[in-house]
Parts: C-alpha cells; sequence; structure tokens
C-alpha cells in the first residue's frame, strides 16, 4: 500500500471488504516451553488497516458496550490518521489501564458485540487496537503526566491495590486529593499480578501503571495488611476523610470433597500465585518453587481455569486436561483464551464432574473419580443444570489438581469494620449510584461487591466511587454536580 | 526495608533477629506471627513473634536453618534489612484466666511460648513451662521463660540438663504426680505436638497447638495452608495458626509438610554448594 492509496477515503464498502487483521502470536509448540506473552502485538501497518475497517457510525454502539465508555470511533479515526500517541490519549480520558485491558477485556462479550461489523464481517477489533496505541505510547516514552490541580488537603486511603483501588487512586490524585494505597502483598496490582499469568499480561506493563500512578503523588504501600495493622476505623483517626475497599474476591473456594487436601492439590489462587507473583516458574533463580506433574487436571470453566492450565502446559505437564461440569457453551472462560488453550494441546472434558480424590501412601493424589453429567433443566443463573448421570464412574489418573472453581469475599475488612453491611456471599453492599457503603465516608468497588466479574468492571465501579469520594470529601451533596467532575480525565 | 537491629546466634542453626517495625510491634499479640522476605527473589516465609519490644518497636524471630531461605536469613547482620516485614497475621493466642496453664515448647517453638506465657501470667494464670531440647548447648530462652513463668521445667534428649527425656516426659510426671492442669499449649515440630496431646486426651486437658504449615499470603487467600480439624478443612493462616490439638489431623499435616521435599533438597543444595548445575537437576525431577 503507498502513502497515497493508505489515506485515501474509502467508501462503505470497500471497508467492509478489508477482513479482521489477524494478530501476529508466538506459535503453539514454541510457546508452551515459555512464558514470554502469547499475541506479538498488531503492527503500525496492521493497526492502521483495521482500524480502517470502522464504518464511524453516527451512533456507534460500541461506546455503550465498553463499561468505561471509551470514545471508540474517535480513537480508531486517530489510528487511521497515524497518530497513535493521541488514540491513546482519548483512551486515558475515560480508561486509566487500556494497556491493561486492551489484553484483558472481554471485548467479544462488550464493545466488539455490538459493532455493526459484528454479524456479517466479524467486528473491528477494538481491544486490539486499544493494546497497540497504549502499548505505543508506554514503549515511545510517551507518557504523559498531567498537571495537578492544586492540593484540596483531604486524604482518601485506599485498601487494595487491584484494578478498583487503582482506578481510584488515579482519579482522585487528579483532583488534588492525597491518596495513599495499603496492599497486603508485596507488589501492587492485585490479580493483575498475581493471578493472570505473564504470557497473558506481561507484568511489566502492570508494574509501569503502577508506576504512572507514583508520578502522580500516589503513596503506596506494599506488605500493608488492613485489618490486621490498622483497622478502616484507626484510618479515620490518623485523619484520612475517607476510604475505599477494594480488597477483592480473594477467598478460594474448594468442592468439599473425599481428599481434597491432599498433596498436588491447589487452588487456582496458590498455583497462579506461586507461579506469578512469586516467579515459581523460575525456580530455583527465584526461591519459590511450584509443581505441575505429568497428568494435571484443572477443574472449571472460567478465565482462571484456563489461566491455570496452559500454566500448568508451560511447566512441564504432558497432559493438561479441563474438567468442566457443562458443556462448552455454558463456559465463561474468554473465547480467545479457550481457543489459545485449544491450540495448545489442553484437552477438554465436558460434562464432567469430580467426587473424590484418590491419594497414594505419601498422601499425594494419584487419580480423581469423575462422574459423567448431562444438562437438565435451567436453574437460577438461566444455564441449564448439570445432572449427575448414575454409573458413568470413571477414575481420571492425575498427580496434581487444581481447582478453580470460584472465589468468595475475603472477610477480613467486614470483620473489622463494625457496622460494614454485607450480603449473603460476604459481598459488601453499596449503594450502586455512589459505591457508598453502609457506613458513611467508606466506599467500596470491584470484586469485593460484586464478586468475582472483569478488570474493568473493578475500574468502572472505581470511577464512580472516585466521583463520589471527592463530593463527600468537599463536602458536596451526592445529588449535586461537581464542577470538579470536568477535570476527571 | 525493615532493618535488623540487633542479631545473635542462639546455638546451632537459630539465630534471633530484632527487628525495627514499630507500627507491627504496637499492634501485634502473643500467638500470631509475621511473614519476611528477605529480598526481591525470595520466597515468602512465615515466622512466630518470639517477643515484642513495645517500647522501641522491635519484633523477635527466632530462625532455624532449615533449607535455603531461613539459611540465607540466619546469614544476615545487624543492620542489613530485610525487604519485607508483613503481620501481625493470624489471630492471636487464647489468653483468659483458666488456672493453671502449662506452656510447652521445643526447638523454634520456644520462642513465640515466650509472649504466651507472659500474656498468661498477666492473665493471672499459674504459669509452668516446659522446654526442650537434643543437649544443654541447643537449648534457648531459659532466661527469658524462667522470668515468664512461676515455674521452668527442662528437659533434655540425651540428660545433659534437666529431666532426661522429651518434654512429654515432664509433662506426664507433673500430670502423675496428680497435679491440677486446666490448660496446655504446646508449639514444636509436629512429632512433640501429637505426643503433647496424646497426654491430655485422657484427662481432658483442654489443649492448643500452633501449627506452621507451608504458607504463601497468609491472608486467606491461597489455600496453601489449608489443615484438617475436627474433619473440617481450616486455613491456619486466619483461622490459627492456634487450634484444639485433640481435633488435628496431625498425619495430614505432616505430609502436606513435605510437599516440596524435592525441590527445597535442590535448593539448599545449590545454596550450601553455589555454582552446581542445578538446572540439570531440575530437569532429572
Ligand atoms: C486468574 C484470573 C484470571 C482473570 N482473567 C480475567 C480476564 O482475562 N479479563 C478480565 O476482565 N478479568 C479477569 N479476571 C477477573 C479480574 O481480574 C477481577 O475481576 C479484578 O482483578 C477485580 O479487581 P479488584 O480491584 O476488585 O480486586 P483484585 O484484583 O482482587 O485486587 C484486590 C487487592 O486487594 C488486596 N487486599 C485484599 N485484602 C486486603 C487488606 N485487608 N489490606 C490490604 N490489601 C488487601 C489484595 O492483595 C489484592 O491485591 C481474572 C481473575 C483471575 C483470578
Ligand atoms: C505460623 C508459622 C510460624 C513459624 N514460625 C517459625 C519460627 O518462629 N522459626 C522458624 O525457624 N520457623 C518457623 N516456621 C517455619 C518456617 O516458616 C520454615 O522453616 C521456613 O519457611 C523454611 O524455609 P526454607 O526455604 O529455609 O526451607 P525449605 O527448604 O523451603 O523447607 C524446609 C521445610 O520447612 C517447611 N516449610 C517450607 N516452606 C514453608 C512455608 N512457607 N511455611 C511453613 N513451613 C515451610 C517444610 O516443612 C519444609 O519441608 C513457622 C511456620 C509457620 C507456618
Ligand atoms: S497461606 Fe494462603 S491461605 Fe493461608
Amino acid at each position: 500500500m503507498t502513502d497515497n492509496e493508505k489515506n485515501k477515503p474509502l467508501e462503505k464498502k470497500e471497508r467492509m471488504k478489508i477482513p479482521r487483521q489477524k494478530m501476529p502470536e508466538q506459535d503453539a509448540k514454541e510457546r508452551i516451553r515459555n512464558f514470554k506473552e502469547v499475541p506479538h502485538g498488531l503492527t503500525p501497518e496492521l493497526a492502521m488497516i483495521e482500524a480502517r475497517r470502522c464504518l464511524a457510525c453516527p451512533k456507534p454502539p460500541c461506546i455503550g458496550g465498553c463499561p468505561v465508555e471509551v470514545n471508540i470511533p474517535e480513537f480508531i479515526r486517530l489510528v487511521t490518521e497515524g497518530d497513535f500517541v493521541a488514540a491513546a490519549r482519548v483512551i486515558k480520558r475515560t480508561n486509566a489501564l487500556p494497556a491493561i485491558c486492551g489484553r484483558v477485556c472481554p471485548q467479544e462479550e462488550q464493545c466488539e458485540k455490538v459493532c455493526i461489523l459484528t454479524k456479517k464481517y466479524n467486528s473491528v477489533g477494538i481491544g486490539n487496537l486499544e493494546r497497540f496505541v497504549a502499548d505505543f505510547e508506554r514503549e515511545r516514552g510517551e507518557i504523559e503526566i498531567p498537571q495537578l490541580p492544586p492540593p484540596t488537603g483531604k486524604k482518601v486511603a485506599i485498601v487494595g491495590a487491584g484494578p478498583a483501588g487503582l482506578t481510584v487512586a488515579a482519579d482522585l490524585a487528579q483532583m488534588g486529593h492525597k491518596v495513599v494505597i495499603y496492599e497486603a502483598l508485596h507488589k501492587a496490582g492485585g490479580v493483575l499480578i498475581y493471578g493472570i499469568p505473564e504470557f497473558r499480561l506481561p507484568k511489566a506493563i502492570v508494574a509501569s501503571e503502577v508506576d504512572y500512578l507514583r508520578k502522580l503523588g500516589v503513596e503506596i504501600y506494599t506488605s500493608y495488611v488492613i485489618g490486621k495493622l490498622d483497622t478502616v476505623d484507626e484510618l479515620f483517626e490518623q485523619g484520612f476523610n475517607a476510604v475505599f475497599v477494594g480488597t477483592g474476591a480473594g477467598l478460594p473456594n474448594f468442592m468439599q470433597i473425599d481428599g481434597e487436601n491432599l498433596n498436588g492439590i491447589y487452588s487456582s489462587n496458590e498455583f497462579l500465585t506461586r507461579s506469578n507473583l512469586m516467579a515459581g516458574y523460575d525456580f530455583p533463580n527465584y526461591d519459590t518453587p511450584i509443581f505441575a506433574g505429568e497428568n494435571v487436571a484443572v477443574l472449571g470453566g472460567g478465565n482462571t481455569a484456563m489461566d491455570s492450565v496452559r500454566t500448568s502446559l508451560r511447566l512441564g505437564a504432558m497432559n493438561a486436561y479441563i474438567v468442566y461440569r457443562r458443556s462448552r457453551n455454558e463456559m465463561p472462560a474468554r473465547k480467545e483464551e479457550i481457543h489459545h488453550a485449544e491450540q495448545e494441546g489442553v484437552q477438554f472434558m465436558f460434562l464432567t464432574n469430580p467426587i473424590r480424590y484418590i491419594g497414594d501412601d505419601n498422601g499425594w493424589v494419584k487419580g480423581m473419580e469423575c462422574v459423567k453429567m448431562e444438562l437438565g433443566e435451567p436453574d437460577a443463573s438461566g444455564r441449564r443444570r448439570p445432572v449427575e448421570m448414575k454409573g458413568s464412574n470413571f477414575i481420571l489418573p492425575v498427580d496434581t489438581v487444581v481447582v478453580a472453581v470460584g472465589n468468595s469475599s475475603n472477610p477480613l475488612i467486614p470483620q473489622t469494620t463494625p457496622g460494614l453491611k454485607t450480603n449473603k456471599w460476604g459481598n459488601i453492599e453499596v449503594d450502586p449510584k455512589t459505591q457508598m457503603t453502609s457506613r458513611p465516608g467508606v466506599f467500596a468497588g470491584g470484586d469485593i461487591v460484586t464478586g468475582g466479574a472483569t478488570v474493568i468492571l473493578a475500574a468502572g465501579a472505581g470511577k464512580v466511587a472516585a466521583r463520589a469520594i471527592h463530593k463527600y470529601v468537599m463536602g458536596i451533596p451526592f445529588d449535586e454536580p461537581a464542577k470538579e467532575e470536568a477535570k476527571v480525565k | 526495608m525493615f532493618r535488623i537491629v540487633d542479631k545473635k546466634e542462639l546455638c546451632e542453626k537459630i539465630h534471633r533477629f530484632r527487628i525495627e517495625v514499630p507500627r507491627l510491634v504496637e499492634k501485634a499479640k502473643a500467638g500470631q506471627f509475621v511473614i519476611l522476605r528477605q529480598h526481591d527473589r525470595g520466597e515468602r516465609v512465615p515466622m512466630s513473634i518470639g517477643g515484642l519490644d513495645k517500647k522501641n518497636g522491635l519484633l523477635t524471630v527466632v530462625i532455624q536453618e532449615v533449607g535455603k531461605t531461613s539459611g540465607s536469613m540466619n546469614r544476615m547482620k545487624t543492620g542489613d534489612s530485610f525487604a519485607d516485614v508483613v503481620g501481625p497475621l493470624g489471630m492471636s493466642s487464647h489468653v483468659e484466666k483458666f488456672g493453671h496453664c502449662v506452656c510447652i515448647g521445643g526447638g523454634v517453638g520456644i520462642p513465640p511460648i515466650y509472649p504466651i506465657a507472659q500474656a498468661l501470667k498477666e492473665a493471672g494464670n499459674q504459669v509452668t513451662t516446659i522446654i526442650g531440647a537434643r543437649s544443654k548447648s541447643l537449648l534457648i530462652y531459659e532466661e527469658e521463660l524462667t522470668s515468664a513463668s512461676h515455674r521452668l521445667l527442662i528437659s533434655t534428649d540425651d540428660g545433659s540438663y534437666g529431666t532426661h527425656g522429651f518434654v512429654t516426659t515432664v509433662l506426664q510426671n507433673l500430670l502423675d504426680a496428680g497435679e491440677k492442669v486446666d490448660m496446655v499449649i504446646s508449639i514444636g515440630p509436629v512429632p512433640m505436638m501429637k505426643a503433647v496431646v496424646a497426654s491430655t486426651r485422657l484427662p481432658k486437658i483442654k489443649t492448643f497447638v500452633s501449627l506452621n504449615p507451608i504458607m504463601v499470603d497468609g491472608t486467606g487467600m491461597c489455600g496453601a495452608c489449608r489443615v484438617t480439624v475436627g474433619g473440617k478443612t481450616k486455613f491456619a493462616c486466619v483461622d490459627g495458626p492456634d487450634f484444639d490439638g485433640h481435633e488435628v489431623d496431625f498425619d495430614e499435616m505432616t505430609k502436606r509438610l513435605k510437599m516440596y521435599a524435592k525441590y527445597e533438597k535442590i535448593a539448599y543444595e545449590r545454596f550450601l554448594h553455589e555454582g552446581c548445575r542445578v538446572a540439570d537437576q531440575i530437569k532429572q525431577l
């Protein structure tokens, strides 16, 4: 394509003829032997071609499909013009974590699902483009630190440095408030750093977004467990004007079946934390060991299960199974992850449920008794309920099992904060308009409120909370628009 | 970074550290623990609180070299710093007025007995402490525990000091002599705790043990520290570390503690003789 051709305005029909550009990626055989990122990212060339597929709809549905309402057509237009940095800044007006969201958002369920092209031609690769411009900006060192308003003299404490907490921090810092983050682990990032593997989200990217916060003047204390070192009430006593709780859903669920405490049986949280946060895959260069045997079964069908099973392959598993009690259609994991797992040789056992583990004399798991399931009537979730098929029992030989059947909320903050209302699942109750809890001045958002959800929903809750916290500390009634709000990027 | 203000070898392979962590020390209670990380590639290792100097903001931990990380920590010097000290973690020990309490410590289980004995004494209990070691030269914390308890009894496996035998020999002697014991708390190697529980089962004496399963985060997030207590799965880092000893499945815990033995051996050997071909060894696993 010559420069001339590139810049020529295209007719709608011509645009629709361009096929969706494929993301170049590491070959499956190669990548299961390393922890490097799987997709290489679009080249500037590919990005510009992909961007030209956008029809620039007059009433773009994609914006409404994005939980933080990124101005998608606008940033894509800037990509067609080759102004990638400007494109990145358009996204950053409403999303502080574009390099992360471009990689891990379930776009096919959000912006790309409602794209006009979706039905007939495959949607525009919005996520891939988002990732491209964010990477471009970062790699060129073009990240801009906005001019901060004069300090308001108000102080806000944030508990938990996951996407929810980080978003609140970024927004409040840009409104002139003093922000301090307290994080229980020794690194900030929440699930982004301990859960999602390096091959899907390089930790350097999370570190760079965290670094950006520090540049905005946010103080971050790691290895600081709120509820143990300071309680929420003590934070107020220390002079904080508001507290945001973004502690996530970090309490692993087990299935309560026989033999679950045998050696070799992990929660996905432990398995992924050992591998990611502690860099166990690089043992003994790092000190924390991790074990993945020859026959690894991962229980569950979500992103966490896909991440665990793909990690197990990279740690050397010969047979890596996904054991899921429903069918393929009900799997909650992102399509791309399922697809990548398949390419890498993961074996899927659908409509299968474990009922007991069998151990050897040294307490190691050596087998898992399973039953086949069939789908019955729809249950409360609207999905067809799996029912056991009598007499279909069989034993799967395994030496490692990763239980990835969901997480519950950590009770530490509710237990140590009198008057903080939670629902029957232990999630903190908030007013959805403000994210304020039953305790005035205490706000919450992300997985601790919704239960395990997504990065962008956590960030979205963080944005709502930041606006409300601003009003709260400045003494502006919640139903009154705040003048300063416009400044929030 | 958390500075070591004072460091001392108590006996072979056991070192005592006093670390500056004022806020943690202010909040910490007897029976809780901390997690230490030496440096950026380091492992998170749980260590019991072996003393709290609230006036100077100093935390005492006593570390026994059993592998690479503990070995490498014990080579640190006064003035060096830990990258992380997280805590206080876990629940504090049950301290109330029981009557006559017997605190039993073995090995590096002795230091955490010290703040617990102190607290029990302050709560108005009569405190007998029993500590044991293989031989006299390996006995630690004698002085501290003399002041923290009404009576200190000592056993050595080789008979070089105190009663010849185990801490349980001393406990059994007390019980046989008809002493009334209202509560026992025992911290030490798993076989020791298991033996203590065996002695107190029949006389139905309330017995707490402090469990030390493998941990990662220490905040209830990972589930590595699962133990079976009374037939139910508990997370030692948040539900414990103290549990009703009569309910604990010690055999399961013993097996779980060996989960990484193969890896630990390699890391330790490499640490002791640096430069050996570790990567090759791992492939052979
Ligand atoms: C393995 C895995 C893969 C996933 N993949 C995807 C994906 O591809 N796309 C997607 O959109 N979503 C994905 N998710 C979901 C997504 O990561 C979460 O919805 C999101 O991280 C929630 O953000 P959060 O800020 O609420 O909490 P978290 O990310 O859980 O962060 C909470 C933080 O709070 C800290 N904390 C907890 N208690 C305390 C305390 N008492 N004091 C101080 N700090 C505390 C924790 O250590 C943690 O760092 C995945 C989740 C997992 C587990
Ligand atoms: C609540 C609690 C309090 C503890 N208090 C003390 C203490 O006061 N002093 C002391 O010397 N030790 C204490 N320990 C044990 C200490 O954490 C381990 O000895 C240490 O982690 C070993 O690390 P390593 O790399 O040197 O040894 P490794 O070579 O990794 O392991 C050697 C053995 O130590 C045990 N171990 C390994 N990793 C852990 C881990 N993360 N958590 C628990 N045990 C592990 C296992 O039995 C293992 O086989 C405590 C453990 C717990 C859970
Ligand atoms: S150490 Fe992770 S849950 Fe206890």
